[in-house]
């Protein structure tokens, strides 16, 4: 696959692959996306906006420079920006590539870190030396102003110009909770909002805080997707009930949907509304029982987009949908094409044995 | 996959999941919010227990408004900038947690003293349009993810682009103002009706002629006694904001 590098969140000749609840696999032009649903279907997007989380400044014990990037965060409580998760850099920006960046200065807990107008103190390090839980000081006002004016989305080197936020807030964009874009949502405008309407399906939304995607470090990327809180509205929840009521589709714009309303959810696949913490990893073991069809990115194997992936279809077919994508030059990336993925249709045994392997694995997995 | 701030191993969801759509506190954002008919709006919603964040330019003003009343979130910011719309917007729906009404209210009067047109610097119109049209499109356009948010959940969602009669009636020496003004008001109507089905209304109103600093400088020698108080202006207003919400979002605020 080719890296997406331009800022661009719907080039008119996006590209498609489908595969189908059959294996099947089938191209088409992501503008036609919603010609791809079924009345009565459900699409659930994350309304999270990107947040500016990015920020240059210095390690005071060292005088090092540094780069902070927000990584994590309790909750999505409007004044709870205190206290984040976050990964340190050492001097740099995203011109050099993420893996190849220097490690940040030694940190200890009380560092003092000055980021423009902003500071923060090193509360602890999270088991790894470039992972930090961080306070900010001051009023929720004043670390909100301080991000708005100092903060910059999280760079791609991929991209050679520095991306804006209005670059990384998707057309639906509000409560600005995200680390990075739940990018998957760049294919919808309000355009397709309102086709999705005119054909009869439903559409809602979650608020989900996306993490970031890669951290720089190997060790680091194994312990991705790091915990991201969610939102599920009341309205979402109801309207969840009603198309599986119906027996109808529910479609998660991106991985950050199914993340969250899989964790939501309940064995037998009711989603209550509140707000929660997704803390599991999705994979090939994974029994999803809510979602039917997923629009994500083109992934490469090995990230946690992919393995997310592994639990809507078989290998095979991924591998036979992976070598669509370099034979058809998809292009990667926050920016790049799409793939869309419909649960694979399973025969009754298989799907229960599935069932009982998921729920053992999920006990072993318990602290 | 464990961060530090997993509060729990379980996630704990209310024991009421009726999916009735309660409706928190209204959440405004009122634009030019320091002085004038702005000023009157802050104080207005937050008489009525609306959570209310404000934008400004001077950001003394700002703090110092935001200490005067109690409860509002102030915001320095141009929103003639293209640079400041997203920072604003940032600050607005991260710290209400979201957005029910937008009033777009900052305004410029273009050149003053007002000049007829063929003695308005280009410079001047360009500054009224940014401030009266493309500003308000800009942050409308920002944060209409977080307005259609709160319409889909059932609890409305308003915005209000502050109108004039110059936006009808030629006035001259009104040229510059008149024109962003008229414009304004096509680009609501035409909005408004492309976001019926989404459930945001984009209301364009004309508060009246008002006892304003904005009003001082346009007619210097104008008899008070016949201006329209700003606070009336804008109990008018929050009146009008709060008849275009739906009934069930009105009756639980």
């Amino acid at each position: 696959m080719i890296a997406a590098d331009r800022p661009l969140q719907r080039p008119a000749l996006a590209k498609l692959l489908i595969v189908d609840a059959e294996g099947h696999i089938d191209h088409a032009l992501r503008s036609t996306f919603v010609e791809r649903l079924l009345p009565g279907d459900l699409v659930i997007a994350n309304d999270a906006a990107t947040l500016p989380a990015s920020l240059h400044g210095r390690h005071l014990p060292s005088g090092d420079d540094i780069e902070v990037r927000l990584a994590g965060r309790r909750s999505l409580a409007a004044d709870d920006v205190a206290q984040f998760a976050a990964i340190v850099f050492g001097a740099g920006d995203f011109r050099t590539r993420t893996e190849d960046r220097p490690p940040p200065p030694s940190l200890t807990a009380g560092d003092r870190l000055v980021l423009g107008p902003l500071t923060a103190t090193v509360e602890r390090l999270l088991d790894h030396k470039r992972l930090a839980a961080l306070r900010f000081t001051g009023t929720p006002a004043a670390i909100w102003a301080g991000l708005a004016s100092h903060g910059r989305p999280i760079q791609y080197a991929h991209i050679a110009m520095a991306l804006a936020l209005w670059d990384v807030w998707t057309p639906i964009a509000g409560p600005p909770v995200a680390f990075e874009p739940p990018s998957a949502g760049f294919a919808l405008d309000w355009q397709a909002v309102a086709a999705l309407r005119a054909r009869g399906i439903g559409f809602a939304t979650i608020t989900h805080a996306a993490g970031i995607s890669s951290t720089g470090d190997d060790a680091l990327d194994r312990r991705l997707p790091f915990d991201e809180p969610y939102c599920i509205p009341p309205a979402t929840a109801v309207a969840i009930g009603r198309t599986r009521a119906r027996g109808r589709r529910i479609v998660a714009i991106g991985t950050t949907v199914v993340r969250a309303l899989e964790n939501a959810a309940s064995r037998d696949g009711r989603v209550p509304a509140g707000e929660g913490t997704a803390t599991q990893r999705i994979d090939a073991a994974s029994d999803l029982r809510v979602v039917v069809a997923i629009l994500s990115g083109a992934h490469h194997p090995g990230t946690s987009h992919y393995e997310l992936l592994r639990a809507f279809t078989d290998d095979a077919t991924l591998r036979r949908a992976d070598d669509e994508l370099e034979a058809q030059r998809y292009r990667t990336h926050e920016f790049g094409d799409s793939v869309f993925i419909a649960r694979k249709r399973v025969s009754e045994p298989t799907r229960l044995s599935l069932g009982i392997s998921q729920r053992h694995s999920a006990l072993q997995r318990s602290p | 996959m464990g961060l530090a701030y997993k509060t729990a191993g379980r996630v704990s969801f209310p024991a009421d999941v009726s999916g009735l759509a309660v409706a928190p506190a209204l959440r405004v954002a009122i634009t030019g919010g320091t002085s004038g008919l702005g000023l009157a709006l802050v104080r207005e919603f937050r008489a009525r227990n609306a959570q209310v964040a404000f934008v400004a330019r001077a950001g003394e003003r700002v703090a110092q408004l935001a200490r005067d009343v109690v409860g509002t979130h102030g915001i320095a910011g141009d929103i003639a900038k293209k640079e400041a719309i997203h920072p604003i917007a940032l600050q607005i729906v991260g710290r209400l947690g979201g957005l029910d009404v937008l009033v777009n209210n900052a305004s410029s009067l273009g050149p003053t003293p007002l000049a007829l047109l063929a003695d308005t610097e280009c410079e001047a119109l360009e500054l009224a349009l940014a401030t009266n049209l493309v500003g308000p499109f800009r942050l409308t356009k920002a944060l209409l993810g977080a307005l259609a948010a709160s319409a889909r959940q059932g609890h409305g969602a308003v915005v209000v682009n502050v109108s004039s009669d110059a936006a009808i009636t030629a006035y001259p020496r009104w040229g510059a103002y008149g024109a962003s003004k008229a414009a304004l008001l096509h680009l609501s109507r035409i909005w408004h009706d492309e976001l019926a089905d989404e459930g945001v209304r984009v209301l364009s109103i004309d508060p009246g002629d008002m006892d304003t600093p904005l009003h001082a400088l346009a007619v210097p020698d104008a008899d008070h006694a016949t201006l329209k108080r700003p606070e009336t202006a804008a109990r008018e207003l929050a009146d009008a904001i709060m008849m275009a919400l739906p009934a069930s979002a009105r009756d639980a605020r």
